[in-house]
């Protein structure tokens, strides 16, 4: 009750505040890039969940590396509004890279990073080149039809990617050649901590720069952002690019972390279930990723273990329910009550 | 009457869908400062005359020119980076985003700095202070910070032009700038256009006959994809075959 008197308190207090004007608006415009407190957020939560719980280190770190998946399918879905079934495509190429190459005698993290973020740059720009043109069911198909095609291709390699077996062999270096990757995932924790913390500082920069506001345009209206001179499909190339190597360096870190790498990282059920994370956590906020992605892995983790037939049942029930009452996921629930705390 | 190139002009522009052709020949010139009003009645062809113009549709024959330049196949980004610039007869608007950020994007995107990925916007101070400049002319200052679905609608056609404005026009076609809105306001709308400098262009594509009469200084009636008749405004009225078309048969006797 009281809870409720202090929201209704605070959304008249909004409503009924005097417009921001002059100078001041301006400076309330031109600061939003700043960094907030709550931003510290995720990262005093990674520390503490290694802290709590060292009993789940390797979970931790693949919840981590799913957080960075679901951040390269945000850029093109929440920002740039490209719908797409086939983010797997990307991920199961840097998965293949960075494991391909540990396989072969060069088990180099690092460079193994690079060599991942790269290839599934290309592999990203390429196909972005062909099917960006078009839009909604088609361009929804046509992603699908990108990844479909890499999972067929690589179960056909079986010579270099154990086709339906999965890559065995994989020997991943200690990184910097001093931290091994040892059997409590620690080594493998604080990777793919770093890892997620470099490229989300990158993210962040993108969607606050100029272009990362024009993908908003472009989400948001498309007609007016070419009447406005902005020219879109380059600009939705660039952010599909860049987030095709942020997927490949997920791949990678989950290849690296876990030596392992199957077919089923090229699937369609990956590309399905990041978007199923992303709506969970609220779409096209930076932070869905990091909220829906540890959501949806606990909820995995409960359901299958009180109910290990059909936990699916249960996810799917909790998905209808988010989309009938919580529009815009947890960061949309924020929104109604922290009406403040939303960037303009 | 005419001294340098034209602001605008087209010669022969013609388009067709198969057997429907929406623009027929249409030989037209704008000129430099012009206040000139399109009309026609329903289906004449005049916002597809908008779409040729700023090659948002491509024509099947004849030509384009701007200051003179020929622009019939330059894509329509270029055309607006050249000032040929357009509003819609719907209102297209970032409706999410502040009025503040709908006119930011737009001066970015003249700025040349839309795709810059290292700074962030709020570091681009002079985009932002222009924008903000534009929407305190325009009277909408108070609103800046506001999403642009929060608005009424007339304040909503008001941030079309203003959006319009922050890409420095040389030419603006204003597609119906009052359509949609109350009678009350569209007083508000036309001194907006009114007070626009004089070193732009303006094109205005209108149903509402008192808002042409009074913005415009010469117009031209299209009919069926056909330049009609074109004239100062005296002239069009008194038009019998113009009052036919246009006004109504009942209009003419």
């Amino acid at each position: 009750m009281a809870a409720a008197r202090f929201i209704r308190a605070r959304l008249i207090r909004a409503a009924e505040a005097p417009p921001i004007v002059g100078p001041a608006a301006i400076e309330v415009f031109a600061r939003r890039h700043r960094l907030r407190p709550y931003e510290a957020l995720p990262w005093l939560t990674a520390l503490g969940a290694y802290v709590l719980f060292p009993g789940y280190l390797p979970l931790a770190a693949q919840t981590l590396a799913t957080i960075l998946f679901a951040l390269s399918a945000d850029l093109v879905l929440g920002y740039a509004g490209i719908v797409t079934l086939g983010q797997a495509a990307f991920f199961g190429t840097g998965a293949y890279t960075a494991g391909i190459l540990a396989a072969n005698d060069w088990g180099e993290p690092i460079t193994g990073l690079f060599a991942a973020a790269v290839t599934a740059a290309v592999i990203g720009f390429l196909s972005g080149l062909l099917i960006l043109r078009s839009s909604g069911l088609t361009l929804l198909m046509q992603t699908l039809v990108v990844a479909a095609l890499l999972r067929e291709a690589a179960n056909k390699a079986s010579a270099i990617t154990g086709g339906d077996d999965g890559l065995q062999g994989m020997q991943v270096w200690p990184i910097f050649g001093h931290f091994e990757f040892g059997l409590f995932g620690r080594t493998g924790f604080f990777y793919c901590l770093a890892v997620l913390f470099l490229c989300w500082l990158i993210v962040r920069r993108l969607v606050h720069s100029p272009f990362g506001r024009s993908l908003t345009g472009i989400r948001e209206n498309v007609a007016r952002m070419h009447a406005i001179g902005a020219p879109v499909f380059w600009r939705r190339l660039t952010v599909y690019t860049i987030s095709a190597g942020l997927a490949g360096i997920s791949g990678a870190l989950i290849a690296q972390t876990t030596s392992f790498v199957g077919l089923d990282s090229l699937g369609l059920e990956r590309s399905g279930t990041v978007l199923i994370m992303l709506i969970i956590g609220g779409v096209g906020r930076l932070y869905g990723a990091f909220i829906g992605v540890p959501l949806y892995m606990i909820a995995q983790d409960r359901f299958s273990s009180i109910d290990p037939v059909y936990w699916y049942f249960w996810i799917g029930l909790l998905m209808v329910l988010l989309v009938t009452f919580a529009r815009g996921g947890v960061l949309g629930l924020v929104d109604r009550f922290w009406p403040a705390g939303r960037r303009l | 009457m005419s001294s340098g190139p034209a602001a605008l002009e087209t010669r022969g522009l013609t388009k067709s869908f198969g057997a429907l052709t929406v623009a027929n020949m249409i030989d037209f010139r704008l000129e430099q400062g012009a206040r000139h009003a399109l009309i026609g009645p329903n289906g004449a062809g005049k916002t597809s005359f908008v779409n040729l113009v700023t090659g948002a549709l491509s024509p099947s024959g004849g030509h384009i020119l701007f200051g003179g330049a020929d622009i019939t196949t330059l894509p329509q980004a270029v055309r607006v980076k050249r000032g040929l610039v357009r509003t819609f007869q719907v209102t297209q608007l970032f409706r999410g985003l502040s009025l503040l950020e709908n006119v930011t994007l737009a001066v970015c995107e003249r700025r040349g700095i839309g795709g810059d990925l290292r700074r962030p916007a709020g570091d681009h101070r002079e985009a932002i202070d222009e924008a903000y400049a534009l929407l305190e002319k325009m009277g909408l200052a108070k609103e800046a910070l506001r999403p642009v679905a929060t608005l009424a609608y007339g304040r909503q056609r008001l941030t079309e032009v203003t959006v319009a404005l922050g890409l420095a026009p040389k030419v603006l076609l204003l597609d119906e700038p009052a359509a949609g809105v109350p009678t009350g306001e569209t007083g508000r709308i036309v001194e907006a256009i009114e007070a626009l400098s004089p070193e732009i262009a303006l094109l205005i594509i209108e149903h509402d006959m008192d808002l042409v009469f009074r913005l415009a200084r010469r117009i031209t009636v299209l009919v069926q994809g056909r330049v009609l008749v074109e004239g100062p405004p005296a002239k069009i009225a008194a038009d019998p075959q113009v009052r036919r078309v246009y006004l109504g048969e009942r209009a003419a006797r």
